[in-house]
Parts: C-alpha cells; sequence; structure tokens
C-alpha cells in the first residue's frame, strides 16, 4: 500500500474532557467559535494548526464529563478525521460516531508519535507510518456503527432506513 | 433464565426479550426522553426536519429549560424563545421553563418511576437511577433518533455493586461519599452500570441518592442505579404517582453477576474535598490545605436540592460569610426556593450574607451568574471541577458538600464542617 494520504498525529494525554474540547462559555455561539477554542487550555495551537484528516491521539478518558455533542462536533468542524483513545467515555463515543467521526480504542496509543505522519485505515483498525509498517491496532468499530460512519452520522443513517420502511 | 441485575431487566423488558446477557447489543424502546435548552430543542429541530419527521410520542417526552434560564444576553433569550417554540410546535405538555434544573425537575414533578427505561440529553440524566429507573445520558444527535424512532441501541452493560454500610458521621453526606468513589474507584468506568446498596444508602432520603445516582457520572458509568424500597415508594406516592408490583419488587437476583463488588464503611468516612482540576482528586478535608477562598457557591442538580441547602443552614444559623469571601446560592428549582422560603430556612441563608441567584444551572457549567476570573479560587457543591468549566481556565475550583462549602464560606478557607456541628 503506498501511503499518498499521510495524516499528522496530535497527542494528548489522559481524561481529556468535554470542557477542554467544549468550553462552555463558548457554547452559546457559532460552532466556528466554539472549535476555535477547541483543547486550547491544553494546547492553544491546536485549532489553528489541524489539517482535514488528522487524527487526534487520547490516553484513558477521553471525552469524559458533559453529553455536549459539540465536544465531538468541535473536532469533525476542524476536520479530524478520526480519534484513537486508550479508552473513551461513553457518550463521548456515541456522539462522535452519530456525527460520523469515529472513535477507535487502542492498546498502542504509546506508539503513536506526536507529529508523525501516518497513514490509518478505519476498516482494518490499523495505522501505518510513513514506510507501510503497521505501529498500532486498534480495536475494529462492529459493522453496524461502521455503516453509521460510512453513511456520515446517524441522522443520514436512518434517512437511509427510514426511506426503506 | 440466568439470575439478572436490575438493569439487565430494565433492559430486557424494554427490548420486548425475557432476559439479557452481558455484552449483547439489543434495540430498545424509550420510556421516557428527557432533554433541555442547551442540548434539545436548538440542536434536534435541524435533524427531524432532515429526517422528515415529528416526535413518535410527545407524551413520553419531558423538555426543561434550565441551562441558559433567566436570559442574560439576547443569544440566550434567542435559545429559550426557540425551546418555547419547539414545545408549543410539537405539542410538548410536560415542559418546564425556568423551574428547575431538570434532574430536580423529573423526580419532583413525579416522571421518574422504577422500571423505566430513559434517556436524558445530559451527562448527569444517571440521577434518575435513584428512583430505580435505568437512565443514560445521550447527546444531541443520539436524541433525534429517538425522538424520531422511539427506539435506541444499547449495548447490555456489565453492573459494579457499590455496598456502604454503617451511619455516615455528623456532617458527612452522599456527596462525600461519592467524591470518595471518584478517588478510590477513578472516572473511567466507562459502560459499566453502578448499582449501590447497602444500610447505609438504604438510610437515605430520596434527594441524598440522587446525589449518589447523579454523581454516578464523574465515575464514568452508564448509569447509577438504587433499588426501589419504601422510601422509593413514598417519595411516589406523596407525589400521587403509583407503581406497579413489578416496579415495587424490582431488585437484582441472589445471584447476579457482578463485575466487581466493593464494599465500604460509612462509618470512617470524613468529609471530602476534590482539588482541582477533576474529581478523582479527593481527599479527606483535614488532609485539604486551608485554602484561601474569593468564592463559595451552593448551586446545580448535584448541590442545591432542598436538603443541600438545609445543611448549609445547619453550618450559617447564627454565623457570617467570612469578609473577602461571596456565598452564592442558586436554588435547584424554584419550588425548592419556595419551601425554604415558607419555613425560614432561606432566610437563615441570607442573613449569613448569601446572595441569592435564579434557579438553574447556572455557573456549574460556566454559562450563568458566578463564573471565575482568573486566578480566582472556589469551592461549589457542584460535581466537576474541570480546568475552565466554572468561567476562567486559570481559575480554581474544590468540590465539597453543601456542608463543607458553607463551613469554608464562614472560614474565608476550605473547612471542615464538624467544627461547626455539635
Amino acid at each position: 500500500m503506498t501511503n499518498t494520504n499521510l495524516v499528522r498525529i496530535w497527542k494528548f494525554g489522559d481524561q481529556i474532557d468535554t470542557d477542554v474540547l467544549a468550553p462552555g462559555r463558548y457554547m452559546k455561539g457559532t460552532i466556528d467559535e466554539l472549535a476555535a477554542h477547541c483543547l486550547e487550555a491544553v494546547r492553544p495551537e491546536f485549532a489553528a494548526n489541524v489539517k482535514p484528516g488528522d487524527i487526534v491521539i487520547g490516553g484513558v478518558g477521553f471525552g469524559i464529563g458533559s453529553s455536549r455533542e459539540q465536544a465531538a462536533q468541535a473536532l469533525t468542524h476542524l476536520g479530524v478525521g478520526a480519534v484513537i483513545a486508550a479508552g473513551a467515555a461513553r457518550i463521548f463515543y456515541r456522539n462522535a460516531i452519530n456525527l460520523g467521526l469515529p472513535v477507535l480504542v487502542s492498546p498502542d496509543t504509546d506508539k503513536l508519535i506526536d507529529g508523525a505522519m501516518v497513514a490509518f485505515d478505519l476498516e482494518m483498525g490499523i495505522v501505518k507510518n510513513a514506510q507501510g509498517d503497521v505501529i498500532a491496532k486498534c480495536e475494529t468499530l462492529p459493522a453496524f456503527l461502521l455503516e453509521i460512519v460510512r453513511d456520515g452520522g446517524l441522522i443520514p443513517n436512518l434517512k437511509k432506513k427510514l426511506a426503506k420502511r | 433464565m440466568s439470575s439478572q441485575t436490575i438493569s439487565q431487566k430494565i433492559i430486557a423488558r424494554a427490548a420486548g426479550l425475557a432476559s439479557v446477557s452481558v455484552g449483547e447489543i439489543v434495540t430498545c424502546k424509550v420510556d421516557l426522553a428527557m432533554m433541555h435548552d442547551s442540548g434539545g430543542p436548538r440542536r434536534v429541530e435541524s435533524k427531524l426536519k432532515e429526517l422528515g419527521v415529528g416526535l413518535w410520542d410527545p407524551s413520553k417526552v419531558v423538555l426543561v429549560s434550565d441551562h441558559y434560564t433567566p436570559a442574560v444576553d439576547v443569544d440566550s433569550a434567542g435559545i429559550l424563545s426557540l425551546t418555547r417554540k419547539f414545545a408549543t410546535l410539537h405539542q410538548i405538555q410536560n415542559f418546564y421553563d425556568g423551574v428547575g434544573i431538570c434532574h430536580v425537575i423529573l423526580p419532583e414533578r413525579g416522571h421518574m418511576r422504577p422500571g423505566l427505561f430513559a434517556v436524558g440529553g445530559d451527562s448527569h440524566s444517571p440521577s434518575g437511577g435513584a428512583y430505580g429507573a435505568f437512565m443514560v445520558g445521550i447527546g444531541a444527535t443520539e436524541m433525534a433518533g429517538v425522538l424520531a424512532t422511539g427506539e435506541i441501541w444499547v449495548r447490555v452493560p456489565e453492573t459494579i455493586r457499590v455496598e456502604w454500610h454503617g451511619a455516615l458521621g455528623r456532617g458527612v453526606t452522599a456527596k462525600d461519599i461519592l467524591l470518595k468513589l471518584c478517588a478510590s474507584l477513578g472516572m473511567n468506568n466507562d459502560y459499566k452500570v453502578i448499582e449501590y446498596a447497602g444500610s447505609t444508602v438504604a438510610a437515605m432520603p430520596m434527594n441524598e441518592r440522587l446525589t449518589m445516582s447523579n454523581m454516578s457520572a464523574e465515575l464514568g458509568a452508564k448509569t447509577g442505579i438504587i433499588a426501589p424500597d419504601a422510601t422509593t415508594i413514598a417519595d411516589l406516592a406523596a407525589k400521587g404517582v403509583n407503581v406497579d408490583a413489578w416496579q415495587q419488587t424490582l431488585n437484582s437476583d441472589e445471584g447476579a453477576t457482578y463485575l466487581a463488588q466493593h464494599i465500604f464503611d460509612a462509618s470512617a468516612l470524613a468529609p471530602q474535598v476534590a482539588a482541582p482540576h477533576t474529581p478523582a482528586n479527593s481527599h479527606a478535608v483535614t488532609d485539604t490545605d486551608k485554602v484561601k477562598l474569593d468564592q463559595a457557591y451552593l448551586g446545580a442538580c448535584t448541590g442545591a436540592k432542598e436538603n443541600d441547602l438545609r445543611m448549609a443552614a445547619e453550618i450559617l444559623k447564627g454565623r457570617k460569610v467570612a469578609h473577602g469571601t461571596r456565598l452564592l446560592i442558586a436554588p435547584a428549582s424554584t419550588q425548592t426556593t419556595a419551601k425554604l422560603a415558607a419555613d425560614g430556612t432561606l432566610a437563615i441563608l441570607l442573613e449569613a450574607g448569601a446572595q441569592l441567584l435564579p434557579t438553574g444551572c447556572g455557573a456549574c457549567a460556566g454559562y450563568g451568574a458566578g463564573v471565575l476570573a482568573d486566578g480566582e479560587v472556589s469551592i461549589a457543591s457542584t460535581a466537576r471541577n474541570f480546568k475552565g468549566r466554572m468561567g476562567s481556565a486559570k481559575s480554581h475550583v474544590y468540590l465539597a458538600s453543601p456542608y463543607t462549602v458553607a463551613a469554608s464560606a464562614v472560614k474565608g478557607e476550605i473547612a471542615d464542617p464538624r467544627e461547626f456541628l455539635s
């Protein structure tokens, strides 16, 4: 496989909470405004520099806290392609997938280095380095969740299903 | 049929099955869907339009405006106005507009019952577990799916049983129990249900049980459930809610499987304080530095219910808030304020120098009055002290029980409430 689609890794620590992903004081405004402050409490340069397709890596407890969907939406708005974490909070996990942002749990996050350029295969649940070597394996998504992600989220997925009824 | 936990029984019933196994993914029919002004209409309306459908059953929907009430600017006024229009358009009878925080309104107005399979558009939705309901938090897109179809998929969770036995000491509360659990069980019990039991829990009034289930969110749990008992049934009866035999006797079977069982001694527990910036950073108040405080905040679904504010009044009676510290109180519902006003409790709080704020989620999530400036330090009876949650990312929030918050307001620094209680 040739890695024509290399993306950057943005690595964060444990317990990245929803107040850090979507600060409460920007919740009234537009998603543009909110996303500009995504993760700024721990990494002020993130929102301005993240590129479409880039991958966010987290430790345990990624997305803990509030049910606010904007925590996941801020990431999709900035173009983040996937979240790979040692552990993900339940509501964040569901919210992200419902918005078409895959969240994969991996025991190998220590092998993913901040700033590295990698290729990510969602279906296989693997991350490869620029040379094409597998550097991290993730738990793959069950087929029905993969379908929701592929459809672009729960709403397009339901629309398809309701049309069939 | 294998032995089932309470959660398995509720999920099985909602899925139309005789029993369910841990790990199984099933589709459940939703008995109650709760949403609020922040994550509700303004986030789901466009999605429902996209799907071209209305609400599957408006009688099963409860809508509560609590995050942006009362409006403080044009943006928040607009959100509240949109919420009212949505309620009218979709004929939602159960609409509570600025009269309390959703997790307190649901039980106060008789919506919570044992055995319900319920979802809430807020992370503290596990609160419903205090009444023996299986209630989980979900996000807005998921809510739109529920509103459209009345269904949701769920992975049958493992249950962790947490038993507390014995009597809590004077000045020690359900809040202290949950802060202790955040420190000892951690905050990453993702996808697990916490089932609370034991003589300590059995002796608790419903408001204290609500605090237990409420802060299960901080444990990372899917929900936190307590089997209904005579206290639950009496509370419901007082609100005119009757429950059937299945609901009354709902409990985990002997021999039900638990992922883990933890047993704690309530009599050994001291008041707890969570230092910045996580509830897991909890220690006994006696092991916490006597940090000087700019603000003490009694608010939120977690810490401004009727009995929470009565606890604070026990401390504040005949005392004054320290010079240089401000005490803010945002009662969890207008009914709470009315009850406290009727019996003189509110006067005790105000005479001590407390500032009364509007009912609502307020500063707990950095939305309303009482947010913090750079470098300011606050103690709060709320549930979370993540960086920047209560205002500036450079502020510091300590979490504690209403007793400890009130005692700290009097001293102007973090204080042990037991010094004030005879």
